[in-house]
């Protein structure tokens, strides 16, 4: 049973630099910042949501549509470029029908493009969940999906 | 200060306990690149291993020791003897390691990489000879993959804390005047000398003051920071004590990114024992200095590694630069004087007060003192986190301690994003902060790429600024329009449809853009074009001129074949092909039809890497279109 956003903003002050640590949390228990929970934080802090859809937006880890069952992050910093990441991003929209930051009709996966996991010596890498995934190439990684319902 | 040197001297007893084992030990690198390499997986198979064979042993988890390219690391110290390092271990090899060296007391040559001793020890080399690590120095590192970051005795058996509290000896000023001497300068990438931030912010009027250690580590390609953190958490903190009581701050504040999330759960742990040791809070060790320390999680955004767009985002606002004077050691965080430090400056702080100035300087060179940590990944074959002394060729590091290239080394890129891309004939050139800065690069916190033959030029220097253009705040006009522009001019000529002029124009651009762009990362976005633009200017050429890209890389230049001589009708690549684009009945050649290939790279790497099919497929550049 997630957090209710009440109990979440119970634990901060109603100051203005609460505001990321607040949405971080919200993301963290519900996966994606909804309108609801961006209404009563702006009621909480007392600042327009306006303000907090700007803050929010500016940056790249919150979302606004409900994430899937498994989230795919292929990392496309320097050294996965250079060892082919952005093949295997490509072969990931292709297979799942989805764009970067999507989520599969069926709930299944969504997929994110990340800057750096800071794995570079094990290029390229493919984070699924909580679990990295190191030296990919195409076809290791299609074979790895089957694994995740 | 007793109840500290109690504890010190507990912890030394335990770290002789360490060396001086009376039960096996075992320790395993578990920072997260361990943990990607599958570190945890082969822990749960030790234990179990242990428990069967009911052995008295203990597993120690230590932190990343550098050699990424040897991960998994499993190293064994039996009673009395040395502790020996296996690299690249499986579920396999650790069973044949585990049964020859645990059971039956004998150190498996074959399997081992080196062992921490200073002599030969059955045929194995002490590790810290091996060719990666021999040119190294380590200081900044010198503790990770060693000890049990989680377990602050060890930090305070192998003198830890003893830096702060020589500092705390002190005056805050003499201990602005040590690390004058000592000659530090800020490792976050510029390279400002650090004691002349300290000052300005030390007598910089107010009661509240700040220090800030930036751990937003943005750099696609550079783990410098994590894997200091991860494996050396303590040092980290140590360093923030020291800075704090140097510039008269009392909050102290690490804002980290919230793609490193073990890195997170240490400093949180660290931060706890911290406090129990009155290492933090009121009065630490019974001195007049008060100081605390939060984490704030970055959400993910390069250009919150800028000073003032990390003060913004930490107020809870976005993250934009702001144009400087004043700057934040006058004006910071709140409207306080804040001094933002690199975590590898922090790290370096403990060492400095430590050993004294004068040792310090005994490293680098004139103006250019000390070491620096280097992440040196790409086409490299020995990849890793390395610390070197300033000054070091670029030669050094790639050959070395890189071991070369697998293919033909083509160019090396320093300092990320913001930096340039050097050629072969920059070889020779000394790692420092001025040298890089003469030849159109920067230092930049310690990213270090190499690329062999099979980069495209082109395709790299699209990246970094395609990467840039995306991170640009969009404040300021000439980064958030004229890095857009330079993208699309040099998508252009990957695509093969470039014009003579646009070589002309994206120089035009890439100067307007570093004089006019407001904050670091719009002045130095344009490096990665310039540079290449300057010492790879034939690549571009041959994008525009003759449709052709040598490292066969842009997609709209290249095309896949079958070599029919080579084919044996395996049909791996008729059943990987995404688009039925292979086709062709068993043991005859295969035929691919151009028109349907995607250039997905599928078919190309089942047939190199898949027994039975034999680089058989082949990528070159296309024809020429008329």
């Amino acid at each position: 049973m997630p957090d209710s956003i009440d109990a979440i903003l119970s634990r901060y002050s109603r100051k203005l630099d609460e505001l990321i640590p607040i949405l971080q949390d919200v993301q963290r228990e519900f996966g994606y910042i909804g309108p609801e929970s961006v209404k009563k934080i702006s009621r909480y802090l007392r600042i327009s949501e306006n303000q907090i859809y700007g803050v929010s937006s500016f940056y790249a880890q919150f979302r606004f549509t409900a994430p899937g069952r498994n989230s795919i992050k292929v990392c496309l910093g320097t050294a996965c470029h250079v060892r082919g990441g952005a093949t295997l991003l490509e072969m990931l929209e292709r297979g799942l029908e989805i764009t970067c930051g999507q989520t599969t009709p069926d709930g299944r996966f969504d997929l994110e493009r990340v800057a750096c996991l800071g794995c570079c010596a094990l290029s390229p890498v493919v984070q699924i969940n909580k679990d990295i995934y190191s030296r990919m190439t195409v076809n290791k990684l299609m074979e790895l999906l089957k694994a995740y319902e | 200060m007793n109840k500290l040197k109690e504890k010190i001297v507990s912890a030394k007893k335990k770290w002789e306990e360490i060396e001086n084992n009376r039960e096996p030990l075992i320790f395993v690198g578990a920072a997260s690149c361990g943990r990607a390499a599958g570190a945890l997986e082969l822990i749960h198979e030790i234990d179990a291993f242990i428990t069967n064979h009911k052995i008295k042993a203990r597993v120690i988890q230590v932190g990343c020791i550098g050699p990424c390219y040897l991960e998994p690391l499993v190293d064994i110290k039996l009673p009395g003897e040395p502790r020996v390092s296996y690299n690249n271990v499986n579920a396999k090899t650790l069973s044949v390691i585990l049964k020859s060296h645990l059971l039956e007391g004998k150190p498996h040559a074959k399997l081992a990489i080196g062992h921490f001793g200073k002599d030969t020890y059955k045929d194995i080399p002490p590790f810290f000879e091996l060719p990666m690590l021999k040119p190294q120095v380590r200081i900044v590192l010198r503790n990770c993959g060693l000890i049990d970051p989680q377990d602050m005795d060890h930090y305070l058996a192998v003198d830890g804390y003893q830096g702060f509290m020589n500092a705390l000896a002190m005056t805050p000023e003499d201990v602005i005047a040590t690390v004058r001497q000592a000659g530090l300068r800020g490792r976050g990438g510029a390279g400002f000398p650090t004691y002349r931030k300290w000052t300005v912010c030390r007598n910089a009027p107010g009661e509240q003051k700040y220090l800030i250690c930036n751990a937003d580590e943005g750099d696609p390609g550079a783990f410098m920071n994590r894997s200091l953190i991860e494996s050396d958490t303590h040092a980290v903190l140590e360093g923030m004590l020291i800075a704090g009581y140097a510039i008269g701050a009392s909050k102290g504040i690490v804002y980290i990114r919230a793609e490193y999330p073990l890195a997170i759960e240490r400093l949180k742990h660290a931060l706890q024992q911290m406090r129990e040791n009155g290492l933090l809070g009121h009065n630490i060790l019974g001195s007049d200095f008060s100081f605390d320390i939060k984490i704030k999680e970055g959400a993910g955004a390069f250009v919150c590694g800028e000073e003032t767009a990390l003060i913004g985002s930490i107020e809870g606002k976005r993250g934009m630069p702001r144009s400087r004077p004043p700057f934040p050691a006058i004006a910071g965080l709140f409207g306080c004087p804040t001094i933002i430090n690199n975590v590898e400056t922090l790290g370096t702080l403990p060492n400095i007060l430590r050993n004294g100035a004068q040792w310090y300087t005994r490293y680098g060179k004139e103006g250019n003192r000390g070491t620096k940590t280097f992440s040196l990944v790409g086409k490299v074959r020995r990849p890793g986190l390395i610390e070197v002394q300033l000054g070091t060729t670029l030669k050094e590091i790639i050959f070395d301690i890189g071991g070369g290239v697998q293919k033909n080394f083509k160019a090396i890129q320093t300092g990320g994003p913001s930096g340039g891309c050097l050629s072969e004939e920059f070889l020779e050139l000394p790692v420092d902060y001025e040298s890089l800065a003469s030849v159109g690069s920067i230092m930049g916190s310690g990213g270090l790429i190499v690329m062999d033959e099979d980069t495209c030029i082109v395709d790299v220097a699209k990246y970094f600024l395609d990467f840039t253009q995306k991170e640009s705040c969009g404040k300021c006009v000439p980064c958030r329009v004229g890095t857009r522009h330079m993208v699309e001019i040099l998508d252009r000529i990957t695509h093969g449809e470039g014009v003579p002029e646009d070589l002309l124009a994206l120089r035009t651009l890439g100067d307007t853009i570093k004089k006019g762009a407001l904050c670091g990362l719009g002045q130095t976005a344009p490096n990665p074009v310039l540079t290449t633009l300057r010492y790879f200017r034939n690549e571009y050429i041959e994008h525009i001129k003759d449709h052709r890209c040598r490292a066969t890389v842009c997609k709209d230049l290249i095309e896949y074949r079958v070599i029919k001589e080579k084919c044996t009708g395996c049909q791996s690549c008729v059943r990987v092909c995404p688009t039925g684009a292979i086709s062709g009945p068993r043991s005859e050649p295969h035929n691919l039809d151009p028109s349907k290939c995607i250039k997905c790279r599928s078919c190309y790497e089942v047939c190199r890497y898949e027994a039975i099919a034999g680089d058989a497929i082949v990528i070159r550049s296309a024809e020429k279109k008329s």
